[in-house]
């Protein structure tokens, strides 16, 4: 008999009590931190005279407005160079540890407390950041906070929350050759909608899913919110383990590993466990995947047809039309040979070393399209410098792509790197909302690491499966 | 026109009273369309800023100005809506991301509440953070109610929290105020800081119980409350 899915028993570990409003006040294991949402919390904290009451289990990074190009300080952008400093004051006067540029260590966030080992199954885990969501892929229950929350956490080291339904998603079979972590969860968005997951977490399991290394695991589990769930996870297996083996936490310490092991394994969802709801979704059936619109639910395979918003339920047909006249597309046609003019290979959704490495199979011996300019960039420094130890970023300047330096760069446009004009992109990142990469008349076309290689190359959305591997010599 | 039971111009960040908030009265402002984003209600670029003051200039900001800084259709650009506090949206507004900057525009340009087919749950848990009600009701409901907005902008609607409903006209309906955010905005408990701040010692006997938490990260009695007492 066991205790129920990890979602409640990570939930009973660190609830320390009931609030009068009926939520729950649980226990943060690890409370991540960045410059944009966490300025005014440590103000509303000052204001309080309180300090940070767990500043150990406590990291901080810079991401979204750090510059991609020149990083000397100051900044260029005043506002941004503000942020910093901010943010340098308030996590060095709260003894709060801090992956700088100067470090090594900086990156996305959701990149840099996975490779670091900071995250780990059986955590509580948030930041004030929605795709906070990412770090279920190892088995933690993870979720975006507001900055009134992340107030919260710094001052208490605790979030009241309301205990949520449980949708297990079971994607059943082998994806095909071409088919990533990426495709399946853009299915899952356009199967169950931009907030089928409202009111839920969403636990991702299946063969399909079991197969997927951390990497790919990340990715679907950072995109849960753009389903609607705040959170979604993965029960930790030996491939978690064989993550967190190498990372900063253990490869020095072996016996912590075998130590947190039990608890890691005591966590995991019991086979009788009970769920508000199951969805089966059959993995070998999907297909490289792009979005035609301007929500990530907005999504089909490559060779289907854009639908015809006639077509489609009544509460999805009008964001459907002003979708379609944003981005200029016609129902009936398909996505491919949609022209580009930036293809953007970065952000916390998808820009590992694997991510890289796999897209860069593609763009080796190939040159990016006159017409197209093309950037990637790594996660954090540390995927930067393993990418260059394999001469990845020969492979991608050597083809004509711009190699940068970690950040969130142009998934959100808070620093240089945006679109400009009615720009069209293709890009691995995780939202294609109007004016999402920096420019109001901007379009944006979601898709997998290796489908946005195939388009930097070929200079309009592409089948990635008919474009087959350089050999070079 | 009568104003909300909380005032909420002025206040400084941090400083949210938490008062009870039973109900909101009000005219009205319809924002139509489903899967109204975060990116839309305040583009990334104004979040470039240590505060949240001023924000509120630049709620729906492109989708209220051109290129050219010239104004479009849009309502928070129409003067009949001008001192409307209620904010009448659709399915799945406030989706996308966490940004807290999202509701403190809205709050900032002069919102006390929203009422709507649905919500995203991290915007609708930062209002609550802010004693702004998200209160949703049926689709028919909301685009009656937003007909009547749009017909009759000076007409007072009145959000009773407590008793979860929408009073407009002649019109009562029945609206859904969740559990919990009803309870923290009726009773007055959503300053979740002083109210979480105050079980300190059970705090550091869950942090020690976990077998990840080294002693080291938790505490020594009594820090983790710092100045607790004066809240």
């Amino acid at each position: 008999m066991g205790e129920g899915t990890l979602y409640d028993k990570v939930w009973d570990r660190h609830k320390v009590t009931e609030l009068p409003t009926g939520q729950d006040q649980l226990f943060v294991g690890l409370h991540l931190v960045h410059e944009v949402t966490s300025p005014q919390a440590f103000g509303m904290l000052q204001e309080r005279g309180r300090e940070v009451a767990f500043p150990k289990r406590t990291h901080a990074t810079v991401d979204h407005i750090v510059p991609t190009g020149n990083r000397d300080r100051p900044y260029a952008d005043e506002a941004a160079e503000n942020m910093m400093a901010e943010l340098e004051e308030n996590v060095r006067g709260s003894g709060i540890d801090f992956s700088d540029p100067d470090s090594g260590n900086q990156g996305i966030v959701h990149v840099i407390g996975p490779e670091q080992g900071l995250t780990q199954p059986g955590m509580t885990i948030v930041c004030g950041d929605s795709h906070t969501s990412t770090h279920g892929a190892f088995g933690a229950l993870a979720f975006g906070i507001g900055t009134s929350q992340i107030r919260d956490v710094l001052a208490t080291g605790c979030v009241a929350m309301e205990k949520q339904k449980v949708r297990k998603i079971e994607v059943t079979g082998e994806l095909g050759e071409g088919v990533t972590a990426k495709d399946v969860i853009l299915t899952i968005i356009r199967k169950l909608g931009t907030d089928g997951g409202v009111g839920y977490v969403y636990e991702y399991a299946g063969e399909a899913i079991e197969n997927l290394g951390m990497e790919g695991r990340m990715s679907i589990c950072n995109m849960s919110i753009e389903g609607g769930a705040r959170a979604g996870y993965v029960n930790p297996d030996e491939t978690t383990y064989e993550w967190l083996k190498g990372t900063d936490a253990f490869a020095d310490d072996p016996e912590k590993f075998e130590e947190l092991k039990p608890y890691w394994e005591s966590i995991a969802s019991d086979n009788d466990a009970e769920y508000d709801d199951v969805v089966t979704i059959d993995g070998s059936e999907i297909e490289p995947v792009v979005t035609w619109g301007t929500t990530p639910g907005q999504g089909i395979g490559i060779t289907e047809a854009i639908p015809h918003p006639d077509d489609l339920p009544a509460d999805k047909a009008d964001t459907a039309r002003r979708a379609q006249e944003h981005m200029r597309v016609e129902p009936g046609d398909t996505m491919e040979g949609y022209e580009i003019d930036v293809a953007f290979l970065g952000s916390c959704t998808n820009a590992r070393l694997k991510d890289l490495r796999e897209a860069a199979a593609f763009v080796k011996g190939r040159e990016v399209d006159d017409d197209v300019r093309a950037m990637v960039v790594p996660g954090s420094q540390r995927v930067q410098r393993a990418a260059e130890a394999e001469g990845l970023d020969e492979v991608f300047t050597d083809a004509g792509f711009d190699w940068r330096d970690p950040g969130c760069s142009m998934c959100l446009g808070m620093n240089d790197d945006q679109l400009q004009g009615d720009e069209a992109s293709a890009s691995s990142s995780n939202r294609n909302f109007v004016g999402r990469q920096g420019s109001k008349d901007g379009r944006t076309v979601l898709m997998s690491p290796i489908m946005v290689a195939a388009a930097a190359v070929t200079g309009e959305v592409t089948d990635v499966r008919e474009l087959k591997e350089v050999t070079v010599a | 026109m009568s104003d909300a039971d909380v005032d909420h111009d002025g206040f400084a960040d941090g400083e949210a009273p938490a008062e009870r908030v039973t109900e909101v009265s009000g005219t009205g402002i319809p924002v139509r369309g489903n899967d109204i984003d975060t990116d839309q209600i305040i583009p990334a670029r104004f979040m470039k800023v240590v505060t949240f003051d001023g924000l509120g200039q630049f709620a729906f900001f492109d989708q209220r100005f051109d290129d050219e800084d010239n104004e479009k259709d849009h309502p928070f650009n129409e003067q009949k809506y001008k001192g409307a506090n209620v904010l009448v949206a659709n399915a799945n507004f406030g989706c996308g991301s966490s940004r807290e900057h999202a509701p403190q525009a809205l709050m900032r340009w002069g919102i006390d509440a929203v009422v709507g087919e649905s919500f995203a749950e991290i915007f609708a848990g930062n209002c609550l953070a802010l004693g702004i009600p998200t209160v949703t009701a049926g689709t028919e409901s909301i685009e009656a109610l937003q007909d009547f907005v749009e017909e009759n902008p000076d007409a007072e609607i009145d959000i009773d929290v407590e008793a979860e409903t929408v009073t407009y006209g002649d019109e009562t309906i029945d609206a859904d105020v969740s559990e919990a955010q009803r309870k923290a905005l009726v009773e007055g408990v959503w300053d979740t800081t002083a109210l979480m701040g105050a079980n300190g010692d059970a705090v550091k006997a869950t942090a020690r119980s976990l077998p990840y938490v080294p002693d080291e990260h938790v505490p020594a009695d009594d820090a983790a409350e710092g100045a607790a007492g004066d809240d």
